[in-house]
């Protein structure tokens, strides 16, 4: 294969990898304070999107037309406000059903994703048609051989990057993180420590719709384009990636959601068959991994209390 | 010799209350459906909603679930009496037909459904795959060959099981979210695999030719003593017919061993090891016979469309396929059948505000799992005895 196409191609495999990793942090950031699954996710990354698409048109509006302002806007907007909506859908609905069956909670959250989506495609104006997302990077190229690296593709992919390690420094090396992993680790012995359960369940929650408007917000400038049914797949995709990889385990969710995009563009690219079975061969693989490791590819650490 | 004591006591309780609230239904059924506008549509809704609140609070609710759980088999009879009854005021009139032979058919993937996750706790997101496979079967049979349509019927089934086993494995190997994902992908990658296949029509779908059982065509309206009734009557009166032994499979089986080992194996399954329940045997048993299930429905859903595509099959569907049998109230058939025919008929009802019916669908769901998170008809304790009252 041409060389130049191949390159093409692991580019953007990566910065799709670096999209479903953002949304899985998520997914397993919420598993591991409150044990349960939150389907609407997917939605919220959309409902992001769409208001940093209309921060953007909010600027055009009023003249301020510098790009890196707008992108600058259009982020610290994208993700305030779903870190916002992301605390108060823990507060709200994830909080007061606990205690519910698993699958109670998977179906409510379900329902409500439902209920964002819609909400976009019938109260943003013209909200069911796909919407163009300007190019607010700039997009300078430098050939390499057939191969264009885009400036813009590389900031996106740096960006991405700064978010996953901040996450991580967060979690890892600050008093917060530590409050995060105990409650993650045990409710009860972290509530008897002094810590606020219910503050740190909001700010994890706040965290991770952060992390899933991020993404949104470069899924659009990537592409070019948002719908509003976006966050649906991308919402699946993450889930899958963050189970691949072994809930609660931030390792996991990114390998997960490297490993995912690997193998659409395997499936893509280096299989005998049209490439639109690309997403079959990547559903099938994670059927394959979830037989072969039960509990993902970084197991929980767990001991069956009987 | 049974105990004497007891026959009395189940023959002391008395039929009208069921019979009454059977009857009741049915109005109900026929109103909504008769109902044009959307204030019609809207003022039965809210007659119904404050009917059953009132009922509930008046403790008139008691004594016709009393009936349904101890004269069963009367009641029954009751409930398909009654679904004749809409049958024969919508003779003619094609909607409504449809409208209920959808029910039919989504309450035969939910009787499904109720086996693999009311009784053996097994979550399966992938329902919607499954009745697919058996509508695609279906659809290729009856294209290709000659096989009897209700022999394609059951192939359906069977291909549906056949292709199920081969989520066995993973389904077997992994629990709870991580079982889920395994059906949410097989579901992604179901739909996707229709949609690039061109051999299977690709997004276009297939056609199907008429349904024929010993020469009885079914696309076609007949009239018996100059009444006319609609063709898709013929189609009500199979699907009703698969309900009804689908219906009879499952509380069948939940009253036996089968459906105790099933309970135990749900509720905990070291315990249940402990006792020499095989696991991993009954929750083949139960992952296949539901996945049979919703291919028999699948293949007679396609020969009553007369049309498939991959569209009919999104993880959307599933979900729908889900919310059935968690509104209505986990393990209880009953109830799936009440939420089968809210969930599929209510959006289409409502398509009077059409813009606005899935955020008020899924408003609802919401409302509903909120706060009464155990279903509208939550699963009752198994009497054994007739005439028997948990204390």
């Amino acid at each position: 294969m041409d060389p130049g196409l191949l390159a093409q191609f692991v580019a953007n495999g990566l910065m799709l990898g670096m999209m479903y990793a953002l949304v899985a942090v998520g997914f397993t950031l919420f598993f591991g304070v409150l044990d349960i699954i939150k389907f609407s996710h997917g939605d919220v990354l959309t409902v992001g999107t769409f208001a940093g698409f209309a921060v953007y048109l909010g600027l055009q509006a009023i003249g301020a037309t510098n790009p890196w302002l707008q992108v600058v806007a259009v982020l610290l907007v994208a993700t305030g406000a779903m870190a916002i909506l992301g605390a108060l859908i823990a507060k709200y609905i994830v909080m007061p059903l606990k205690s519910a069956p698993p699958l109670n909670i998977l179906l409510v959250t379900l329902m409500l994703g439902t209920v964002l989506r819609e909400c976009v495609r019938l109260f943003f104006p013209d909200g069911a048609n796909p919407k163009r997302f300007p190019s607010l990077l700039p997009h300078d190229a430098v050939a390499l051989g057939s191969f264009n690296l885009r400036l813009d593709s590389v900031l996106l992919f740096l960006g991405g990057l700064a978010v996953v390690v901040a996450i991580h420094v967060l979690i890892n090396r600050t008093k917060l993180g530590l409050a995060i992993r105990a409650v993650a680790q045990d409710e009860e012995t972290a509530k008897t420590m002094g810590i606020n359960f219910t503050l740190i369940v909001l700010v994890t929650f706040a965290l991770g719709s952060a992390a899933a408007a991020f993404a949104g917000v470069m899924n659009g400038l990537y592409y070019n384009e948002i719908n509003f049914g976006m966050g649906l797949l991308l919402g699946v995709i993450g889930f899958s990636a963050a189970i691949v990889g072994g809930l609660g385990n931030i390792y996991g969710a990114i390998l997960g959601g490297f490993l995912f995009a690997a193998l659409q563009t395997i499936g893509a690219v280096a299989l005998p068959f049209a490439s639109a079975y690309k997403d079959v061969f990547a559903f099938a693989v994670v059927i394959a991994i979830m037989a072969w490791r039960p509990t993902g590819l970084i197991a929980e650490k767990t001991s069956a209390r009987v | 010799m049974s105990a004497p004591g007891l026959e009395t006591a189940a023959a002391r309780v008395p039929l009208w209350p069921g019979a009454l609230a059977a009857g009741l239904v049915t109005v109900l059924a026929i109103a909504f459906m008769w109902a044009e506008n959307e204030w019609e549509v809207v003022g039965v809704l809210t007659a119904a909603v404050v009917g059953a609140v009132v009922a509930r609070r008046a403790g008139w609710l008691e004594p016709a679930t009393r009936a349904f759980t101890q004269r069963e088999s009367v009641m029954n009879r009751f409930a398909i009496a009654g679904l004749f009854v809409f049958v024969a005021f919508f003779h003619d009139d094609h909607f409504p037909l449809l409208m209920v032979g959808t029910v039919l058919v989504y309450l035969l993937v939910c009787l499904g459904l109720t086996i693999q996750f009311g009784y053996a706790g097994m979550v399966n997101f992938a329902a919607a795959a499954f009745l697919g496979v058996g509508c695609y079967t279906a659809a290729v049979l009856s294209a290709h060959t000659a096989i009897p349509h209700l022999l394609v019927l059951a192939i359906g089934g069977a291909v549906a099981a056949l292709i199920g086993s081969i989520l066995i494995l993973p389904v077997i190997r992994t629990r709870g979210h991580y079982s889920a994902v395994v059906t949410i992908a097989f579901v992604l990658l179901f739909k996707t695999f229709l949609e690039v296949n061109d051999t299977l029509g690709g997004p276009q779908g297939l056609k199907l030719p008429s349904m024929q059982v010993l020469g009885w065509k079914f696309n076609q309206n007949f009239s018996i003593a100059g009444i006319e009734f609609s063709f898709y009557v013929s189609y009500v009166l199979v699907a009703l017919a698969l309900v009804v032994i689908g219906f009879a499979i499952t509380r069948r089986l939940e009253r036996s061993w089968v459906g105790l080992s099933l309970d135990a194996v749900r509720l905990d399954e070291t315990a249940s090891a402990c006792f020499g329940i095989h696991i991993v045997s009954w929750k083949i048993v139960a992952f296949t016979l539901g996945n049979f299930m919703a291919g028999v429905a699948g293949a007679l859903y396609a020969l009553m469309l007369g049309f498939i595509a991959p569209t009919n099959f999104t993880f959307g569907d599933s979900l729908i396929m889900v919310s059935i049998v968690l509104l209505g109230g986990i393990g209880n058939p009953w109830g799936a059948a009440l939420a089968a025919a809210i969930v599929v008929v209510l959006p289409e009802k409502l398509q009077l505000i059409q813009e606005y019916r899935f955020l008020l669908y899924a408003t609802l769901v919401i409302l509903v799992l909120l706060f009464r998170p155990e279903g509208l008809l939550p699963r009752r304790l198994r009497v054994y005895l007739p005439g028997w009252r948990p204390r």
